[in-house]
C-alpha cells in the first residue's frame, strides 16, 4: 500500500461552548481513494471534513500530510463542496466557477476558458451567462462541483452535496461524479447520510460513532469501477449495504 | 392578459382615487366659501404654482441641491465608515457610540448649534441633512457586511483569498441590498434634514429653500403658496423614492429576492 495522503492521529475537537465533537479519532486517507464517511446526525462528520480541509483547527491530535515539503495542501490543491451549492447569487455561472482562479490572479482569459471547459464537463455548456437563481437545484450543485474542479484539486471534500436534491437528480449526479473521478483520479472524501450512496460511490466507507465522533467501522468496497446502474442490483452491493447499515445501527445504539 | 388588466387597474385605481379626493376638496371649499387663507382650493394652489413658478423652482433647486449633496455624502461617508467598522472591530467600537448619539438626538435640537458653529449657511444645512441621512446607510451596510454566508467565507479562506479580495468579491456584493435599503431610507431623511435645517436657520437672501418659502408665505398669510411649496417637497420626496427604488431594482433584479418576481 502506498503511504497515505493524510493521516489523522488522536484528533479531538471541542467547541467553545464545551461540545465535544470528535474524540481520539484516527484515520488514514489513501491517495486516489474514494472514502465515504457515514454516521448519525451530529456525530462530527462535517467537523472532520472541515478539519481535513483546514477550515477548522483540531483541539488536539496530529494531522500529517504526506507530500513534498510536508505541508498541508492549500488553494487549488484542495476543494470543498458543501451541502448547499454556496454560489455567489450576484455572479453569473461562469464567474462563480472562475472564482478560485481569480483569487490566484490567473490570467482572465485562461481562467474563463478553463471554467467553460469544466462547465461543459459537468453538463452545463450553454449556461455560462445564467445567474444561479435561474438554475434548478441539481444544476446549482453542478456549478458548485464545477467550481471545485476548476483548480484540478488533488483532494476533493464533499459535505453531503446531494442531500437536498431529489432522488432522480441525485442518482444522475452520483453517476457523473464517479465518471469524473475515474477520469481524474483525485482523492475524495464524501460525507453522506445515505448508506446506499456511500456504497455505490466509494471504495472505502468508514462509520462514525455518535458524538463525540470517532471511527468505529471501516469497510473496503471491493467492487471495481466503472460501476454502472446495474451495480445497485448486484448481490455484492446489497451485501455491503447491509454490513454498513448494521455498523451504523450499532453506532446509533451505542 | 389578466396580468395586463391587473397592472392597468393598479395604475388607474390610485389615480382615480386621487382625482376624486381633489374634486371633493375643490367642491367642498367652493360650496363652503372657505377663505383662501384657511384652506385654498386645489385650483388656487395650481394657479399659485404657475404664477410663482420661478421663485418656487429656484427654492426647489436649492433644497434639492442640499438634499442630493447630503445623500451623496451619506452614501459615501456611511458606506466607507461601514467598511472601516466591518474591517476593524476596534474602529467599530469607537465609531458606533458616536453614530448612535447622532442618530438618537433629534436633528432639530442639534441644528441651532450647527448653524452657530458653521459659518457657511450652505455647509450648515448640508451638515444637518447629512447627520440624519448617514445613519441608515451606516447601520444597514454594516449589517450587510457582517451577514456573509459563512460557507462562502470558508471557501474564500480555503482558496487563500486576501482581505482585500474577500472584501471586493464577497463582502461588498453581499452587502449591496442592505446598502440600497439604507440609501432608500436616507433619501427621505436627507430631504427632512435639509428642510429642518432651513427652518432652524431661517435664512433668507439670495439662495433660499422651500422651507424658507413656507415660513415666508406663513408670515404673509399666503397659504396657497405654502401649499404649493409643500406640494413640491412631497413630490421631491416621492421622486427620490422612485429613483432610488429604480436604482435598487436595476442593481438587484438579476439575483436578489427583494427585486425578483416569483415564477408563476
Amino acid at each position: 500500500m502506498t503511504s497515505p495522503l493524510v493521516s489523522l492521529r488522536g484528533v479531538e475537537k471541542r467547541f467553545d461552548d464545551g461540545t465535544e465533537a470528535l474524540s481520539a479519532l484516527d484515520l488514514d486517507l489513501g491517495r486516489g481513494e474514494f472514502l465515504s464517511i457515514i454516521g448519525p446526525s451530529g456525530c462530527g462528520k462535517s467537523t472532520l471534513l472541515r478539519i481535513i480541509g483546514g477550515l477548522s483547527i483540531p483541539s488536539a491530535g496530529q494531522i500529517a500530510w504526506d507530500q513534498e515539503g510536508d505541508r498541508q495542501p492549500s488553494g487549488g490543491d484542495l476543494a470543498v463542496v458543501f451541502q448547499e451549492p454556496t454560489l455567489m447569487p450576484w455572479a453569473r455561472v461562469i464567474d462563480n466557477v472562475m472564482l478560485p482562479l481569480k483569487l490566484t490572479a490567473m490570467d482572465r482569459e485562461d481562467a474563463r476558458a478553463r471554467a467553460a471547459d469544466v462547465l461543459a464537463r459537468v453538463g452545463l455548456a450553454g449556461f455560462e451567462q445564467a445567474f444561479p437563481r435561474q438554475l434548478s437545484g441539481g444544476m446549482k450543485m453542478r456549478v458548485s462541483i464545477a467550481r471545485a474542479l476548476v483548480t484540478a484539486p488533488r483532494l476533493l471534500l464533499l459535505d453531503e452535496p446531494f442531500a437536498a436534491l431529489d432522488e432522480i437528480t441525485r442518482l444522475k449526479l452520483n453517476d457523473d461524479l464517479l465518471e469524473l473521478w475515474a477520469q481524474h483520479g483525485w482523492t475524495v472524501v464524501f460525507v453522506t447520510h445515505s448508506v446506499y450512496e456511500s456504497v455505490f460511490l466509494s471504495n472505502r466507507v468508514v462509520v462514525m460513532s455518535p458524538r463525540p465522533g470517532r471511527i468505529i467501522a471501516d469497510f473496503a468496497i471491493e467492487e471495481g469501477y466503472p460501476r454502472g446502474r446495474n451495480f445497485r442490483h448486484e448481490q455484492s452491493y446489497a451485501h455491503s449495504c447491509r454490513a454498513v447499515s448494521d455498523a451504523l445501527a450499532k453506532a446509533m445504539a451505542s | 392578459m389578466r396580468r395586463a388588466r391587473h397592472r392597468l387597474l393598479d395604475a388607474v385605481i390610485p389615480g382615480f382615487a386621487a382625482l376624486a379626493f381633489l374634486g371633493f376638496w375643490e367642491c367642498a371649499v367652493r360650496i363652503a366659501h372657505t377663505p383662501t387663507y384657511v384652506l385654498p382650493a386645489p385650483s388656487v394652489i395650481l394657479a399659485t404654482l404657475i404664477r410663482d413658478h420661478s421663485l418656487l423652482m429656484a427654492s426647489l433647486f436649492f433644497t434639492l441641491k442640499i438634499t442630493l449633496a447630503a445623500l451623496a455624502a451619506a452614501a459615501i461617508g456611511g458606506g466607507l465608515l461601514a467598511i472601516a467598522s466591518a474591517e476593524s472591530r476596534a474602529l467599530e467600537r469607537i465609531l458606533f457610540p458616536f453614530s448612535v448619539v447622532l442618530q438618537v438626538t433629534p436633528v432639530v435640537a442639534i441644528a441651532p448649534l450647527i448653524i452657530i458653529w458653521v459659518n457657511s449657511p450652505l455647509a450648515a444645512l448640508l451638515l444637518c441633512a447629512w447627520i440624519v441621512a448617514f445613519f441608515p446607510v451606516l447601520a444597514n451596510t454594516t449589517q450587510g457586511l457582517n451577514s456573509v454566508d459563512p460557507n462562502l467565507q470558508a471557501l474564500f479562506r480555503l482558496y487563500g483569498a486576501s482581505r482585500w479580495q474577500t472584501l471586493w468579491y464577497l463582502r461588498l456584493p453581499s452587502s449591496l441590498p442592505y446598502f440600497l435599503t439604507g440609501l432608500r431610507i436616507s433619501g427621505g431623511l436627507a430631504l427632512i434634514g435639509a428642510i429642518v435645517g432651513e427652518f432652524v436657520s431661517a435664512s433668507g437672501g439670495q439662495e433660499t429653500g422651500l422651507a424658507y418659502r413656507i415660513m415666508e408665505a406663513g408670515y404673509r398669510l399666503d397659504i396657497a403658496r405654502m401649499f404649493a411649496a409643500l406640494l413640491l417637497i412631497s413630490l421631491t420626496g416621492i421622486m427620490m423614492f422612485i429613483v432610488l427604488s429604480a436604482l435598487s431594482w436595476f442593481l438587484l433584479h438579476n439575483w436578489h429576492e427583494s427585486a425578483t418576481k416569483e415564477e408563476s
